[in-house]
């Protein structure tokens, strides 16, 4: 009886799951269909589709230099992020030191505040400086919110290390960077790898940091507000959708070639 | 060799020989944590302290630390002023999407613990990946759905049915909210409950303890951490939260970080915008300190 009960709860959170995913995808599908429909306005149920808008979204000089900006601005951010990330993580859970605790605490601050406030905190922050927000303020304002995520997610890779490994090294007489090299980045590689991907994913579809950071400059999810509050147009939606598959695209590639490397490694 | 790189790193372990001469004698966390802890200064603390400054200068001044006034907040508190409605919708319905989120996510969180199996990482990656997707996009999304002429209204009058008159209310707002927060309750949710050793809940189950008595003996009190950082997050990032309000509320509330947008943009006035992001910090501040201060990220994080 108590099996059958088991059986018939595990069904019910299955369904339940299943159930919240697709009320997750659902919007995403109805922007893929209202840019693949013909016509100004969109309406439902879809008289024709057509690739007008996409073809239109792909010609527009103003959004190739918009997703060139946002691509620019995602590498930066990743390249920076790692860097800082990676040592922010063995402080985060390798060494013992005194402050650690704290440092811990602190560290996930910046991803327990709500971001359009943080946007605008870093503008006047930028006013008082005297700099002027462009891109690159952007890159800076994406940072600070990215960089304690991409520490976690390394820090948890360094949880499962053992120190024990970098001291066999050196006493086998490997240097410093030796260690580095071929002991502890080979070691931590798959969360380096999943650091870099939430780095990238996170800075390409950030919009409240870019909003009010990015001064003049737009990135793709800016782009699209200002569409969205005045001046709909069904490339919107398009550019929306292209750019739901981009990350898709980087996601599963990243997926492929991280298990492509556990797998001729453990050969 | 490495005892003397040991002697030199003091109390660290495994340490490796530092380079230079002046690095000796730092811990090597120290060293480690410097470049993030000088970022943070310069890209987090300084903007707050910006704000905190700005939120005690003459109303509609823009240089900061040059005047001190606490005419700002003394303007917030005049009944007069309705901004504290704004304060009391975004509280409300921050409040309101935690509480909706505990009971969405628990059995999705469930299930990825104990019931999915090899099929886990598959539904993790799931509710991931909305978070790489902009939120306007998503909200947007959902404003195509139910808008008229839209998805859904498309589908009922094929029905013959009346349209829905859903988006533009609180309620829509509301389901946003929810709907943007999901994974921030469901990962440290899932976190939180993998820290329920299955052997525990199985010996109890052996002795005879009842379902409810399982799940408030052991499974809840073991996963509490999970579950109160789960709650804190999307509590805070709710309470700040503007977009919603925005694309699907169609500005039916007005959230305090649209107040605080508007102090700084169309009406100039920021000393007021920044009175009023001094006081939504100390809320959430506050929160966070108290609930973080319970917490051992260590354990939760690492399992030790």
């Amino acid at each position: 009886m108590d099996a059958a009960r088991n059986r018939r709860s595990h069904g019910l959170i299955w369904i339940w799951t299943l159930f919240v995913a697709l009320v997750i995808y659902l919007p995403v599908a109805c922007g893929a269909l209202a840019g693949l429909s013909k016509g100004r306005y969109f309406l439902f149920p879809i008289r024709a589709f057509s690739f007008e808008w996409w073809e239109k979204t792909l010609d527009s000089l103003e959004i190739q230099r918009i997703v060139q900006t946002s691509i620019l601005i995602a590498l930066i951010v990743t390249l920076v992020s790692l860097a800082i990330a990676f040592f922010g993580a063995l402080a985060f859970a390798r060494y013992d030191w005194r402050g650690r605790r704290l440092y811990q605490k602190l560290l996930l601050l910046p991803i327990f505040f709500p971001q359009p406030v943080l946007g605008l905190a870093l503008l006047l922050w930028f006013n008082a400086l005297g700099i002027q927000p462009s891109w690159h303020t952007a890159i800076v304002a994406h940072l600070v919110w990215i960089v304690p995520v991409v520490t976690l997610v390394i820090a948890i890779q360094v949880y499962g290390f053992d120190p024990a490994m970098e001291e066999a090294a050196a006493d086998l007489g490997a240097g410093r960077w030796m260690i580095l090299k071929d002991v502890t980045l080979p070691i931590l590689w798959p969360g380096i790898w999943s650091g870099a991907l939430f780095a990238f994913l996170l800075s390409w579809g950030n919009f409240p940091l870019s909003l009010y950071t990015a001064g003049a400059d737009s990135t793709i999810p800016k782009w699209l507000y200002s569409k969205m509050v005045a001046g709909y147009t069904p490339m919107v939606p398009a550019l929306g959708t292209m750019s739901t598959l981009a990350a898709a695209t980087l996601l599963l590639l990243g997926g492929a070639i991280a298990g492509f490397v556990r797998k001729r490694r453990a050969n | 060799m490495s005892d003397a790189a040991l002697g030199a790193a003091g109390t660290t372990t495994g340490e490796s020989r530092p380079k230079g001469r002046a690095l000796r004698g730092i811990p090597a966390g120290v060293r480690c944590a410097s470049p993030v802890a000088l970022f943070m200064a310069l890209g987090f603390l300084a903007p707050l302290l910006t704000v905190i400054g700005f939120a005690f200068a003459e109303p509609r001044t823009f240089t900061v630390f040059d005047s001190f006034t606490l005419e700002n907040f003394a303007e917030i508190f005049d009944p007069a002023d309705t901004v504290w409605m704004s304060f009391a919708w975004s509280l409300a319905l921050a409040l309101l999407t935690v509480v909706l989120l505990l009971f969405v996510c628990y059995p999705i969180a469930y299930g990825l613990v104990r019931v999915f199996g090899r099929w886990s990482s598959l539904v993790s990656i799931a509710f991931v990946f909305p978070l790489f997707i902009s939120e306007n996009v998503r909200l947007y999304g959902w404003t195509l759905f139910f808008i008229n002429h839209g998805v859904l209204d498309g589908l009922l009058a094929q029905l013959g049915l009346p349209g829905p008159d859903v988006l533009f209310t609180p309620a829509i707002t509301l389901f946003g909210m929810v709907y943007t927060y999901l994974p921030f309750m469901l990962f440290p949710m899932t976190l939180g409950l993998s820290m329920v050793p299955a052997d525990l809940v199985e010996a109890a189950r052996d002795f005879g303890a009842s379902r409810t008595m399982i799940w408030r003996e052991i499974e809840l009190p073991l996963a509490m951490p999970g579950i109160l950082i789960g709650a804190l997050l999307t509590f805070v990032l709710a309470a700040g939260a503007v977009a919603e309000a925005k694309i699907l509320g169609g500005q039916s509330v007005i959230m305090i970080s649209h107040d605080i947008e508007i102090a700084f943009t169309y009406s100039q006035n920021w000393p007021r915008g920044a009175a009023l992001a001094v006081l939504l910090m100390l809320v959430i501040g506050g929160l966070s300190m108290a609930v973080m201060a319970r917490l051992d990220l260590d354990r939760i994080l690492g399992r030790r």
